[in-house]
């Protein structure tokens, strides 16, 4: 239950910060703010790599596969939004 | 490798995620925010590769993990420098849909290792968390491919789906979800219940996104980023594992927040996009025809760059409709012509212009059009009374001024951009037919509006024409 308590604190707390940082963000940076956000929702990765080192090869192919679908949107938004991004940065030296 | 070390590596990515947001809300910075943000998840998986568990797994997972990410990383990689501007909100569903179904994977994972006999008994945290990732990773997978597919046009059409007895059947499936839930906490060890709930959040996510219209999918698209997110988090308390939580919820958080500035941004209640109700026009308001008949002027090209060509300021309104005909260079060349003749040419973007937030001002910014002249509406708005000419291209109901004047329309309360007060509207449409609202727009009617009939891009590139010629 302790334990319990302590990730929820890190839970909450995270949900805040992220609310307090991102309420004020420009409808400019809107698209990319998404496909940057979205890679790093792929975090999940941690999780995929941890289910491939268990002795079920049950658990091992679910990771497998949960693996490449985190991998795609790791590298496939931070690629995509450093497109983007570089498409703005790119007008501001005219 | 000590757990304790892996944990402050945990904690460095999690300080380094929350930077990269701050980073990401400044035009300045936001590039430099994503390499952080990529940074903080390097640092996550290397150090995770020292984990004692997968240390331990020998060279087999290794193997295994690097496969998986080749693949991944090959598939990303392909589709982030292929996709087009114009597609990017299919991009972002398609990738919502990959972090909730990896979701969904995992917490199975983690509930099929934890109920093996040679383990401790579950506890209430991994179950609960086990079955809130299935749930919200099962709607996200299958609620972003349909979104996917209505934005591609495949398979759905853009319009909401509504069937008899719709309501009452999400509202079944959720009940079921809830008592497969309850049989998962109570009696983990039912693997086959997880599975089950994962099939019915999958039917869920269908039932929940195909009510919602192609101009509602803003909304959606945020909000499924949010769920990609929020199901990211709980896959962290199935772990125990903060960077995911810390992560995860950074990433539901800002889903939620855009999803608010979708929804303000329509004047429409969150349940009223996602139940697909947009409201028919009440009896008794004004027909197409009462509303056009007789009062609708159209121009050529040549009559607008005459129009043009005397213009001190001119403001650009883009909607979806210049995305459909790709008429975002053409619209970057008029743009260049205007102001090699010293005219001021701005954009006017309206929040939910487009099939995402933000989406018009990264075709535009492709364009090679400079940032800080796509203004957003609240800062253009007091402008347009000095505007000579407003070109409007394949908006609609983002201009429509009945959502000023008639409380009881669809759109009524939306916030519009008010291009009828600038002294000359041009409209760049096919037809008189109605946007998304499914409402006839009296700005058509105006006396300063004239409509120039034709596709986008060969309406502008048209103009170009003509006003070269007028010169």
């Amino acid at each position: 239950m302790q334990a319990f308590v302590g990730v929820l604190t890190v839970f909450v707390l995270a949900m805040f910060v992220g609310w307090m940082v991102i309420t004020k963000v420009p409808a400019l940076l809107h698209t990319p703010l998404m496909s940057g956000s979205n890679a790093v929702s792929g975090i999940t990765i941690i999780g995929a790599m941890l289910s491939i080192a268990t002795p079920s090869r049950f658990s091992t192919a679910l990771g497998f596969v949960a693996i490449v679908f985190a991998t795609i949107n790791v590298v496939g938004g931070f690629m995509v939004t450093n497109r983007m991004l570089h498409m703005f940065k790119k007008k501001k030296k005219d | 490798m000590n757990p304790s070390i892996i944990n402050l590596a945990y904690l460095l990515a999690s300080v380094l995620f929350v930077l990269c947001f701050i980073q990401l809300s400044h035009p300045r910075t936001a590039e430099r925010g994503n390499l952080t943000g990529a940074l903080a998840m390097l640092l996550a998986i290397v150090v995770t590769l020292f984990d004692r568990g997968i240390l331990g797994a020998g060279r087999q997972a290794f193997l295994m993990i690097f496969a998986g990410m080749l693949v991944g990383g090959a598939i990303g990689a392909v589709l982030a420098l292929k996709v087009k501007m114009t597609a990017m909100p299919q991009m972002v569903a398609l990738l919502n849909g990959f972090g909730g179904g990896a979701s969904v994977l995992v917490a199975g994972a983690a509930l099929h290792d934890a109920v093996d006999p040679s383990m401790p008994v579950p506890s209430l945290q991994l179950t609960v968390a086990t079955v809130a990732s299935g749930l919200i990773g099962g709607v996200t997978f299958w609620g972003s491919l349909v979104a996917f597919d209505k934005l591609q046009e495949l398979l759905l059409p853009g319009k909401p789906i509504l069937f008899r007895g719709q309501q009452p059947l999400n509202i079944l499936l959720a009940l079921a979800v809830v008592a497969l839930g309850v049989m998962i906490v109570l009696e983990p060890s039912n693997l086959w219940a997880y599975w089950t709930l994962v099939a019915i959040a999958s039917v869920l996510g269908l039932l929940l996104t195909i009510p919602i219209g192609g101009a509602d999918m803003p909304v959606a698209i945020a909000l499924l980023n949010s769920y990609s997110g929020l199901a990211g988090a709980a896959t962290g308390f199935v772990l125990n594992n903060n960077v995911l939580i810390i992560a995860g919820s950074l990433v539901g958080a800002s889903g939620i927040i855009l999803t608010q500035i979708m929804c303000k941004a329509m004047n429409r209640s969150l349940a009223n996009v996602l139940l697909g109700r947009i409201e028919q026009a009440a009896a008794g308001a004004a027909s197409a025809d009462d509303v056009y008949a007789g009062k609708v002027k159209s121009a050529s090209a040549d009559e607008i760059a005459m129009l043009l060509d005397n213009a001190s300021r001119v403001v650009i309104v883009p909607g979806y409709g210049m995305a459909v005909s790709q008429a975002q260079h053409a619209v970057r060349d008029l743009m260049n012509l205007l102001e090699s003749k010293g005219i001021d040419v701005e954009f006017a973007i309206h929040p939910v212009a487009g099939r995402m937030p933000g989406h018009m001002n990264v075709l535009l910014a492709e364009a090679d059009i400079p940032y800080d002249k796509l203004k957003g509406m609240d800062e253009i708005n007091p402008s347009f009374e000095q505007t000579d000419v407003a070109i409007v291209i394949g908006a609609n109901d983002v201009v429509n001024p009945l959502a000023r004047t008639d409380p009881n329309s669809p759109i009524a309360g939306m916030p519009i951009l008010d291009v009828d007060k600038a002294r000359t509207v041009v409209i760049i449409k096919r037809s008189l037919s109605p946007g998304f609202a499914g409402i006839p727009n009296p700005l058509f009617a105006k006396d300063n509006a004239l409509m120039f009939f034709s596709d986008g891009k060969k309406a502008i590139t048209a103009l170009i024409t003509a006003v070269k010629e007028a010169a």
